[in-house]
Formats: structure tokens, C-alpha cells, sequence
């Protein structure tokens, strides 16, 4: 089985990042990716203690995810999982969340 | 029926001003058509919902699913263990109905008819579609185990591999077992469902016997080479807490059983145990494999990344453990969800006269628990790679847990809550 490189997969998504700006739904679908966790749209269910998203100014998320990638935030998962998005990916998503009420 | 057909379609319609309400307009909200899903368990119950929820309400969606209630397969070795009920994994389908106006078919799929988009439903009566979702999950390979092709020595020699009666039989078997017996576990090859899934249940097997039967024993009779996943953190649970309970015997592939002996048959060995559970070689969901589509191995569906189409049969799409995996992706039901999700923003556009987005992204989590408390996890993200056509795993994205710990286990039952409420609430 053989893994694509990092830098080279990031390459490609870089290289498509017009086709990314003409998907209309793709800060919607992937946002949906973090909602096992932290629920439908960001509203994590109360009390089950994992954080929710939702209305959370995009600035603050961002500044979140960017510390949980830099170890600068201790976390037991978000810094594994951070590392799989791009930046433009991380920014679709903080930008959806914050507009969820 | 038909004419509860027509009033539950109705529902749904009023159902659609509602969610257009809660939801605002934030997609284009033009696809519309008769979308049938197959299957309610993590991929088909999360398609139901994300395709009445995208579309606000514009797309009907027919959920067919055979049994009455979801119930849940991550968590259910905590019931196989003792330190949670069938209640606690249980969840309905009546948030799918009341707040999503999916409608809702208590039955079973005989066969698809892909060239007249329509399928034949047990109790009679077809169902016609635009689009079709099955997300069968699995079915054992019961010719590659001869001893137990019966319904009695099913019965018998559980597998306690889906959620439900089994579950609550395997704990029965356990809890009647007598201190000093042996509960052995036997693990088929890869791929199968849930990869950390064996392990866990012989930690929380383990973990019962430790508290309330300590001469008891755990074997594991694992086909494969070594642990397929988590295999430190097992290997370290196993020696920490369970020293003198837990036995991990590699290359130990369950061939046969003799089902009044509770024997497990290998290649060159006899095994016999108290409480023989075995996990049977698994393939795709009868439904996948009655339906004349493309299987990888004669076992698992061939799917299109971008859409989760079948290769094969238009207007087909398949998800979750019944499907040929990506690199490195576990058959999970964090898995399903991602895919119902992939899924369900595929046949939107499609719908629309619109193609599926180019960059689809998967995620995965799954957590174990190694005793009532501490956990671990495995997780991965995967990116479309239009070059091979395939979802692969991001390098150095994902991973394991430092060590077992409690926090994780308090995050695990918060995944728990937050994936069944993503999926149907």
C-alpha cells in the first residue's frame, strides 16, 4: 500500500483551491465532519462534555485549532486530528460555525 | 399501507416548512426527488437525516430498517461487560420521523431492481426511488465456520458481532459461567468490523472476571498476525491489569466448531472453552450482494469516492462497513456517519443536476475502553487524491492515545452521545 507524501496531497489541494472557492457547499460539508463529536452544526449536546462550535467567533476557533496543532493547547485528540486539514480547509470551517446560531 | 404511505408523505411536507424555518437557506435548496435508505444503523441513519436536513426538507427520504429501536455496537462491550445496560445503547428513530419527516419502513429489502430503480420490500409492495442508499452493514460468512450454519448452534456459539439479543445473550453466558472457566474469543482476518473491537471486549471481559470470577480466563484466538489495532496500548492494558486473566494467542484462525463442546477447531489445534464467542468472517450486507453490484473479493462493494456510488449500478450508493475500505479506513461507525455525510452532499448535487464536490474529507475516531473507566483512542483524517481516485490518510495526521487514561473515558461516552444525537436526533 502506498501513502501519497504530505507536502505532495497538500500540493494538490492547493492546486485545486479554485474549485474548492466554486463548491458552494464545501465549508457546509466539511464542518459536518466535526459533528460526531461536536454535533450537528456545532451544537454539541449539553453536558456530554465535548465543546461546541457553534457562534463561536472564527478568530477564536482558529486561534484554537492553531494551538492545538503547536502542542501551545494541551488536547488528548484535537492535535492528531487537526494535522489532516489545510489551513484553507480549518478557515471554511471555523467561518460555518461561526455563522450557526 | 398505501394510503399510510400518503399520509406520512404528507407529514414529511409539512415537516419541510418547519426545518426551511429552523434552518434558514444557507444551500441552494433546489434538489428535489424520492431518496430510499436502506439500512438504520451509523451510515444509513445519517444520510436519512443530513439529506432532509441539506435539502431543507425538499428531497423525501424513506428510511427502510428492520428492527423497531437503534441500537448501538460501540458501547456494546460495555453491556458484554457488565457496567452498562441495553437501555444506555439504545436509541429511537422517532426524532428521525417527528423532526426530519423521514418516513419510516419497519421491514426488510428483498432485492433491488437498479434498472427499474425500484425494490421489493418482505411484507410486500415495492418502493420506487431517484436515488438509493444501502447501508446494510455486514453478514457472516457462515460456509467459512460449517459448525455453526444452523440457527441452533447460532444460538449456541455467539458472535454478539451486531448489537441487540446477542449482546444480552453473550453477558447472560458470562454472567452463568462458573469462576475458573474460560470465555475464549476468536477474531477473523481483516478487514472486518470494528478493528479495536475484539480487544475491547476481552479487556471488559477481563475486567468482569478480575472483580467477580478471578480464576476465570480470556483467550484470544486471533486469525491475524498480531493486534490490528491499538496494539501497544492492548498489549499494555493486557499486562497491567490482566496479567494472569488475558492470553493473546496470534495466527490462531477459528476453522470449525464443535458446537455441543464448545470447541474451536483450528488448523493444527483444538481449543476447548466455556464461553465461545466467535466473530465469523464477515462480507457486505445481503441486500449489496443480492443486487447484481460490483464486489471487490466476491465480499465488499466497489464504491466511487466522490458520491459513494456503486461502480457499477447508477443511481446506487453504498456506505459504511459494507463497502471496500481506503488505506488505512476502519469499518467504524464514526466511519458510516462520515459517509452517510459524503453520501447525502453527493446526491444533493446530483439531484440538482449539479456533480458531487471534488474534495470530499473523511475523519475518523474510534475509542476503546480498557477497563469500566480508561480509554483509548485511534483516529485518522482522509483527503480525496484525485491522482489515485481514492480517499487517503493524511501523513502525520491522527494517531493513538499517550497512554490510557480516564478523561478518555468520559470522552468516549460524549462521543456516544453526540454521534447518536448527529445521526437521529
Amino acid at each position: 500500500m502506498k501513502l501519497l507524501p504530505a507536502v505532495a496531497g497538500l500540493g494538490l489541494l492547493a492546486a485545486t483551491g479554485f474549485t474548492q472557492a466554486a463548491d458552494p457547499n464545501l465549508a457546509r460539508n466539511l464542518a459536518a465532519t466535526c459533528a460526531n463529536c461536536h454535533g450537528t452544526n456545532g451544537k454539541a449536546v449539553p453536558g456530554a462534555g465535548l465543546d461546541a462550535l457553534n457562534g463561536i467567533d472564527k478568530a477564536k476557533t482558529l486561534q484554537k485549532l492553531a494551538d492545538f496543532r503547536s502542542g501551545a493547547k494541551p488536547a488528548s485528540i484535537m492535535h492528531q486530528i487537526v494535522k489532516g486539514y489545510t489551513d484553507e480547509q480549518l478557515d471554511l470551517i471555523a467561518t460555518y460555525l461561526a455563522a450557526q446560531k | 399501507m398505501m394510503l399510510m404511505k400518503r399520509r406520512d408523505f404528507l407529514k414529511a411536507g409539512a415537516a419541510a416548512g418547519a426545518l426551511a424555518a429552523l434552518y434558514g437557506c444557507a444551500g441552494m435548496g433546489k434538489a428535489s426527488g424520492h431518496v430510499v435508505v436502506v439500512g438504520g444503523g451509523y451510515g444509513g441513519a445519517t444520510a436519512a437525516k443530513y439529506l432532509r436536513m441539506w435539502s431543507q426538507g425538499g428531497v423525501q427520504v424513506t428510511l427502510v430498517e428492520r428492527n423497531p429501536t437503534f441500537v448501538s455496537c460501540p458501547m456494546s462491550n460495555l453491556v458484554v461487560g457488565g457496567t452498562r445496560s441495553m437501555e444506555e445503547i439504545t436509541v429511537s428513530y422517532d426524532g428521525l420521523k417527528n423532526t426530519w419527516g423521514v418516513r419510516i419502513i419497519q421491514d426488510d429489502v428483498l432485492a433491488v431492481d437498479p434498472a427499474k430503480r425500484s425494490l421489493r420490500l418482505a411484507k410486500g409492495g415495492e418502493l420506487s426511488y431517484d436515488r438509493l442508499v444501502l447501508s446494510p452493514g455486514i453478514e457472516f460468512m457462515w460456509d467459512e465456520i460449517p459448525g455453526l450454519d444452523s440457527t441452533a448452534a447460532q444460538s449456541a456459539i455467539l458472535h454478539a458481532w451486531k448489537a441487540g439479543p446477542q449482546t444480552v445473550a453473550l453477558r447472560k453466558q458470562l454472567e452463568e459461567m462458573k469462576n475458573g472457566g474460560v470465555y475464549a474469543l476468536s477474531i477473523p482476518k481483516a478487514p472486518y468490523r470494528c478493528p479495536p473491537g475484539p480487544y475491547e471486549r476481552a479487556c471488559l471481559v477481563a475486567n468482569y472476571f478480575k472483580q467477580k470470577k478471578p480464576k476465570s480466563k480470556v483467550i484470544i484466538l486471533d486469525a491475524n498476525e498480531e493486534v490490528v489495532s491499538k496494539k501497544g496500548l492492548f498489549t499494555k492494558a493486557w499486562t497491567d491489569l490482566y496479567k494472569d486473566i488475558v492470553e493473546y494467542r496470534p495466527n490462531s484462525e477459528v476453522k470449525d466448531v464443535d458446537v455441543a463442546s464448545k470447541t474451536a477447531i483450528l488448523e493444527f489445534d483444538k481449543f476447548k472453552a466455556d464461553v465461545l464467542n466467535v466473530v465469523p468472517p464477515h462480507r457486505a450486507g445481503d441486500v449489496a450482494t443480492r443486487s447484481g453490484i460490483k464486489l471487490i473479493n466476491d465480499r465488499w462493494v466497489d464504491i466511487d469516492w466522490l458520491s459513494m456510488e456503486s461502480t457499477s449500478t447508477p443511481g446506487v450508493h453504498v456506505l459504511g462497513d459494507a463497502i471496500f475500505p481506503a488505506p488505512t479506513m476502519p469499518k467504524s461507525g464514526h466511519m458510516a456517519n462520515q459517509h452517510g455525510k459524503l453520501a447525502a452532499a453527493a446526491i444533493l448535487n446530483l439531484l440538482s443536476g449539479d456533480r458531487p464536490s471534488p474534495t470530499p474529507v473523511l475523519m475518523n475516531t474510534c475509542y476503546s475502553f480498557v477497563d469500566a473507566k480508561n480509554a483509548i483512542h485511534v483516529a485518522s483524517v482522509h483527503q480525496y487524491d484525485p491522482a489515485t481516485k481514492v480517499v487517503q490518510p493524511v501523513q502525520g495526521a491522527g494517531g493513538v492515545s499517550a497512554a490510557r487514561n480516564e478523561i478518555e473515558g468520559k470522552v468516549a461516552l460524549g462521543w456516544a452521545r453526540n454521534i447518536w444525537a448527529d445521526m437521529l436526533t
